[in-house]
């Protein structure tokens, strides 16, 4: 997770985009309180360990020593247990505010992370093609309110980069500027376009400052996710925030690192929902990774990078309580390459799918924009309560 | 900017003190190549890898044998990553690792600084800089901590000058490297370790993280025409390339053999037996020769030619490479059989390095670097350095990922960022004190090329400190 731990930055300013008169396509018709939290499991997390087919007859076979793992976990039905450190998660489930997709994966199909990584945030055919991320392309087809993009991260991850205004705000231990100084610096960079820009954006996130979260630690899930809460609140926060999570690249020993991070995630998630309040119920969270790992373990106890793996959606707003999967098999024969979980739905039409409902966009219109290499893909239907 | 600026800013680290700008620019840089120092007075004493290493097996030893402190780990509540990146770890491990291997590192942070800032041959610091970048190891890996430095000062600065070859095999065999891509304990399905392991009932086997980064990041690049199979066979070939004195019991023998502590070693015993096919060539050594020709074969391919020559020319020329410099790098490498001073020298050769208009915003390092140089900083202490580094998003050796750290602006160039060089600057600025004229070292960095707002701005500032604060953050210092 991100650090996290002093000061806030508040909202965003892709009012700069409006007032600024850049163009917007396909305006969203929803009204405009919605929220949206895209997290990301960098490092390729183990979707078979997390939403385990506990009831696939091949499951104990491949798995070996890592197929008890799933004991005491919510049960989400004849085929899959969610994994016990995701206890908060399981009662989500249970009220319908989550939903898990299996055997999903981005169009990418090598196993590289950056790579991997790099296409599911810009929504690009191959890695490094697009400078820009879906997500600040989704920035262009909200309304000014809704469009509020922030990044909990030092600096913008590519999933935010792109022509819209968005912003970022990771806490600094340094102490803060003289005031003198800040205005100084304001000065000596109106002549300079890019730097004016920052620095703006910087200035106004400042003035909306809060006071801090309390400390969070990058393992610290419940601070990050109240902190993401309180950024996401009020008609002046946020409304859309990338929060990255990470060490899910378990190539060892892997049932000690994986329930660790599962029980920050389920905390991060838990804290968002209880942070959110009433917003939760209009609120939509994606967690997904760049693919998944090999159904078998390795020679270290860990798993090594794969293909297909499991996403989540999360909020009140959607249609929970259900696992959508196209299942695959886990017999050698059934896997990718021998090795992998084999991919059976795309992320790409999942996000599409899932924004568009929630946001009230066209379907097609929402593809072609944010994922444009799936364009003609059919998104993914009835993720989202209506 | 005038062609001294660029030879200090871009090429270089920023000027020192009281430096004045080079009259002749080309061959200020080239006479660096001769004149530069593997090993400077700023990294003479360094902490030992012996000892680094016996310290990093004992803590294994702690975490994975089943001891008092283990059991106590079971009872806490959070932890942080064991030595195979995993468990608990018990607390006075953690503890441990903290007082004794942290300090070690802040003492190479702080080497690492002072040698930058203080250096004579900032154009081949730079490249140090770059190349412990392209060989990334990150120090978020407890094991890593304490080697994250030794792998720069001991694999990579003694090579600089050398052929690329050179510094990718000691890369690869060096522990940090071994240890951070989970080499060290991959073992051949096939080799008698694995046997004998199996019979007491245990799986140990192949880990494929080291081969496929060096395929993919040290030489082919991404898109350099290898396939899933050419990376498990990289991992069969590299199978018993490991580090002596990390392991006790009975499995010492087989992986140290009679090495020292903390050196690469080749452990026959985990190694898998047979030929290999690598990229369409076939390996019939045996042992460690095996994996060490297909370093060599690697080495020499164009497509690790063009992934530098990509890189490099990212790194002198802007974030989108001119496409003809790309090829001229490229070439001087085919042609010289991997000879780095030869590509660096075609990379001062090439005009696209010279435009006048800045063509890169510094990452954290860089500004850091420059601003120490500038503020005249030496004897810098490791945990200020690593904590101002942290703040500023690129914490020394932890990049979090062994693609190392992005090299284009858009990683650098945010509202946050941009804020935090402000704080950093205004600290800075205060520890130089009053002695700094900001308006004379203004005018000496970038001659003609000042800016009437920046020169305006310093003129105007209400103390020496803020004059030099504002230097640091202006336009012109946090490109280059």
């Amino acid at each position: 997770m991100s650090m996290i731990d002093r000061r806030i930055f508040l909202g965003a300013s892709a009012g700069l985009t409006a007032a600024l008169g850049l163009p917007r396509m396909a305006l969203a018709t929803a009204s405009g309180d919605r929220r949206f939290v895209f997290i990301i499991q960098r490092g390729a997390a183990d979707g078979l360990a997390i939403v385990a087919p506990t009831g696939d007859p091949a499951f104990a076979g491949i798995r070996g020593d890592f197929a008890r793992d799933s004991a005491g976990g919510t049960k989400l039905d004849s085929l899959f247990t969610l994994h016990p450190a995701l206890a908060e998660t399981g009662k989500l489930y249970a009220a319908r505010e989550a939903l898990f997709v299996h055997a999903v994966a981005s169009p990418y199909r090598e196993r590289s992370h950056f790579d991997g990584q790099n296409i599911l945030e810009t929504g690009g055919a191959r890695a490094y093609q697009r400078q820009d991320g879906w997500m600040n392309r989704l920035v262009g087809l909200l309304p000014p309110e809704e469009g509020k993009a922030l990044a909990l991260t030092a600096t913008i991850p590519p999933a935010l980069r792109g022509s819209n205004q968005v912003s970022s705000y990771a806490p600094s231990a340094l102490p803060d500027a003289s005031g003198e100084l800040m205005r100084r610096v304001t000065m000596l960079y109106e002549g300079d376009a890019q730097l004016h820009a920052l620095w703006n954006q910087a200035v106004e996130t400042r003035a909306m400052a809060g006071d801090g979260a309390g400390g969070g630690r990058r393992d610290n899930g419940a601070a990050t996710g109240a902190l993401a809460a309180r950024l996401l609140s009020g008609d002046k926060g946020a409304h859309i925030a990338f929060i990255e999570t990470e060490g899910w690249d378990t190539h060892a020993n892997q049932r000690g690192a994986l329930t660790r991070n599962l029980r920050n995630l389920d905390a991060l998630l838990a804290a968002l929902k209880g942070g959110l309040g009433a917003e939760w119920n209009k609120t939509l969270v994606v967690v997904a990774t760049e693919f998944g790992r090999t159904a078998a373990p390795n020679g270290t106890g860990g798993t090594d990078h794969g293909t297909a793996s499991a996403a989540m959606l999360l909020g009140g707003a959607v249609a929970g309580g259900r696992v959508i999967a196209d299942w695959p098999g886990l017999t050698r024969s059934q896997l990718h390459e021998g090795r992998d979980l084999r991919p059976t739905r795309g992320l790409d039409a999942l996000i599409a799918g899932a924004l568009a409902q929630h946001y009230g966009l066209e379907p097609k219109r929402a593809m072609a924009i944010l994922f444009p290499n799936a364009r003609g893909v059919a998104v993914e239907e009835g993720l989202m309560r209506s | 900017m005038a062609a001294a600026t660029i030879a200090l800013n871009r090429f270089g680290l920023g000027a020192k003190l009281g430096e004045a700008p080079p009259s002749d620019p080309r061959s200020y840089l080239l006479n660096q190549l001769s004149i530069y120092q593997p090993r400077p007075a700023a990294l003479a004493s360094m902490p030992s890898r012996t000892q680094i290493a016996a310290q990093i097996g004992d803590f294994i030893d702690e975490v994975r044998e089943d001891r008092p402190m283990r059991r106590q780990a079971a009872r806490m509540p959070q932890g942080m990553r064991s030595p195979m990146g995993d468990e608990e770890i018990p607390e006075n491990a953690r503890r441990f690792i903290r007082r004794s291997i942290a300090e070690q590192y802040m003492v190479m942070v702080a080497g690492r600084m002072n040698a930058a800032a203080t250096s004579n041959t900032p154009f081949a610091e730079r490249l140090v800089h770059f190349w412990a970048n392209h060989f990334a190891v990150s120090a978020d890996k407890p094991q890593v901590i304490g080697m994250a430095g030794l792998l720069e000062f001991e694999a990579i600065r003694p090579h600089l000058m050398g052929r690329f070859a050179d510094i990718l095999l000691a890369v690869e065999q060096h522990p940090a490297m071994l240890m951070y891509l989970n080499q060290w304990h991959s073992i051949g399905p096939d080799s008698p370790a694995a046997k004998w392991v199996a019979r007491r009932g245990k799986q140990r086997g192949l880990n494929e993280n080291l081969a496929r980064e060096i395929l993919e990041l040290h030489t082919l690049g991404v898109d350099g025409g290898y396939s899933q199979g050419d990376v498990t066979e990289m991992a069969r070939a590299l199978t018993g390339w490991t580090v002596a004195g990390l392991v006790k019991g009975p499995a010492a023998r087989a992986l140290s053999g009679n090495a020292v502590t903390g050196d690469f070693n080749y452990a026959d015993l985990i190694h898998q037996p047979g030929e290999r096919t690598i990229m369409g060539r076939r390996y019939r050594q045996q042992g460690v020769g095996q994996a060490r020709a297909v370093l060599a074969d690697l080495a020499a391919h164009p497509s690790t030619a063009r992934h530098l020559a990509t890189k490099l020319a990212r790194h002198f020329a802007g974030d989108e490479p001119p496409k003809a410099m790309i090829d001229r790098l490229a070439l001087a490498y085919m042609g010289s059989g991997g000879d780095l001073p030869t590509v660096y020298r075609a990379i001062i050769d090439s005009p696209e390095a010279w435009a006048p208009g800045p063509v890169k915003f510094k990452t954290p390092w860089e500004w850091t670097v420059s601003a120490f140089r500038m503020a005249g900083a030496a004897e810098v202490d490791g945990q200020i350095v690593a904590g101002l580094l942290q703040q500023l998003g690129q914490p020394a050796w932890k990049p979090g990922s062994p693609a190392g750290w992005d090299d284009r602006a858009a990683s650098w160039a945010g509202p946050d960022a941009l804020v935090r060089r402000v704080e950093a600057a205004e600290k800075i600025a205060a520890q130089a004190g009053a002695g700094t004229d900001a308006r004379a070292v203004a005018v000496r960095l970038f001659g003609e090329t000042l800016s009437p707002s920046t020169a305006q701005a310093i003129a105007r500032a209400e103390s020496p400190q803020q004059g030099l604060a504002l230097l640091l953050v202006s336009p012109e210092f946090l490109r280059r």
